[in-house]
């Protein structure tokens, strides 16, 4: 797969990043959307089912492998393209760049990094567990992410993790969503700024939704 | 005005080059960054030195001929100016001022500041022209340009070729230069026939000669002297996509004899 995706021009692989990476980010709207049901004082059941829906479902099911594959594709392109990048200016600056850039453009390969170690650890947390690879603690059912979550977020460095990693994310999709924009050829005057407005804002919502969980529960249900 | 220069000396391609410590003094602040180089220049001639080599023509910025990174920016601290444009008075008396030349695989250093920039001009080769001859200048509205293409074509045709957005750029990428040559062409009738073939070939040779790729800091775009916008970037891309995707495909037609 490396063979062949090194062999394409560098705006294809940047088009397949974007498109990958804008895929993720509509997957992230729906993530949030079933974890913010967290927040129901209904002992978990909108959430469990909700969760057992995404797990049972076979349109799911088989976006379920699309994602993985955008996930691998989006991860094996950033780590690749940044491997050309740095070849590229094969010795650096004494001082170094000063220019203005785009607010955290520079730092894409670094939270991406951060977000890669994330989905590791998210994946030994839930998903691992669910298939079977991991087994899971005492007394939670493998399947039953809601006792699963809330054992998690009571442990305070835990969720303060959970939260520099989301702000990682925000930081990444601040830049992203624009980014693929103009990768993909839509940069105009008519609606650039709308765009970047609105990639800013989205990125705040994910950032703040996904942290409100686990303040919910260390702060408000423990 | 006295100021202490730390200017990168590399005595050819192959060496290994260092920053060096010079200071001059009694410049004036009206002279230009060139005319300080030169006193330097002639200071290090008269004490059997070797005096510094950088890239100059012009002197009034649209050869694209002069580089130098200054304290971490291509052309220096001004915005929409080349090196040759900028005057002492931009520095501060005492200033300590790191001089650097552009650097990127695809730029090999040929001597101190002077780096190769004949990629640029390989780019050019592999599309940046116009096949046919189209003739004299025709008479007004033979051929139908709408304004806001003209003045955008016009706009990217701005482009001297310096490489400063190479020098900028943290991947070292050629973008915002392949992206204006590729939009002044395209955006006018006679360079539209040819845009989906120039744009491939372009792109193609850009990432042949070890250019980065783009991550759409927009770097380039601050430190262009000439104000070329990014928006050409997102116009060569648009214009890959559709090129790769929509063109038609070629007859070829067998003749045997």
């Amino acid at each position: 797969m490396n063979l062949l995706l090194s062999s394409f021009s560098s705006l294809t692989n940047k088009v397949l990043m974007a498109l990958a990476g804008l895929f993720l980010v509509t997957f992230l709207g729906v993530h949030l959307g079933i974890n913010l049901l967290l927040l129901n004082n209904d002992g978990g059941r909108a959430f469990t089912a909700a969760a057992s829906f995404m797990g049972t479902n076979s349109i799911i099911k088989v976006f379920e492998i699309v994602l993985f594959a955008g996930f691998l594709l989006h991860i094996i392109l950033g780590m690749m393209v940044s491997g050309q990048n740095k070849a590229a200016r094969p010795s650096t600056y004494v001082v170094s760049n000063h220019s203005a850039t785009a607010p955290f453009s520079k730092y894409m390969f670094h939270t991406g990094i951060i977000v890669f170690l994330f989905l590791l650890l998210h994946f030994f947390d839930f998903y691992f567990i669910k298939i079977g690879l991991v087994a899971p603690p005492d007394g939670i059912a493998s399947h039953d992410f809601y006792s699963r979550t809330l054992l998690l977020f009571s442990t305070p460095w835990y969720s303060l993790l959970y939260i520099v990693c989301f702000v990682a994310l925000g930081i990444h999709l601040n830049h992203a969503i624009q980014s693929a924009f103009q990768t993909l050829g839509l940069n105009h005057s008519k609606y650039m700024d709308a765009v970047k407005v609105i990639g800013s804002v989205y990125s705040l919502l994910i950032t703040v939704g996904f942290s409100i969980v686990p303040l919910f529960i260390l702060f408000y249900r423990h | 005005m006295n100021f202490t220069l730390k200017i990168w000396r590399q005595k050819n391609a192959v060496a290994k080059g260092e920053m060096v410590t010079y200071a001059v003094s009694e410049i004036s602040p009206d002279s230009s960054f060139f005319e300080m180089l030169d006193a330097l220049n002639q200071q290090l001639i008269t004490s059997g030195g070797d005096p510094v080599a950088f890239d100059h023509d012009c002197r009034e910025g649209i050869c694209g001929t002069c580089s130098l990174y200054i304290n971490g920016r291509p052309h220096g601290p001004l915005k929409g100016v080349t090196t040759c444009q900028l005057h002492m008075r931009s520095f501060k008396d005492g200033d300590t001022i790191h001089i650097e030349p552009w650097r990127a695989k695809a730029f090999p250093i040929i001597r101190d500041l002077i780096v190769d920039r004949s990629a640029l001009d390989k780019i050019i080769q592999a599309g940046g022209y116009v096949s046919v001859h189209t003739g004299g200048v025709p008479d007004a509205n033979t051929i139908p340009v709408p304004h806001e293409k003209a003045e955008s074509a016009m706009d990217a045709a701005a482009c001297i070729g310096c490489g400063a957005c190479v020098a900028a750029c943290s991947n070292a990428a050629a973008m915002l230069f392949v992206g204006a040559k590729v939009s002044h062409l395209a955006l006018l009738p006679q360079g539209k026939v040819e845009a989906a073939k120039r744009v491939q070939k372009m792109v193609a040779c850009m990432d042949e000669l070890g250019f980065g790729n783009c991550s759409n800091t927009y770097a380039c775009e601050a430190e262009c002297p000439k104000g070329i916008s990014v928006v050409n970037i997102a116009r060569m891309n648009r214009q890959f996509l559709a090129a790769n995707l929509l063109s038609e495909r070629e007859k070829v037609v067998n003749i045997s004899l």
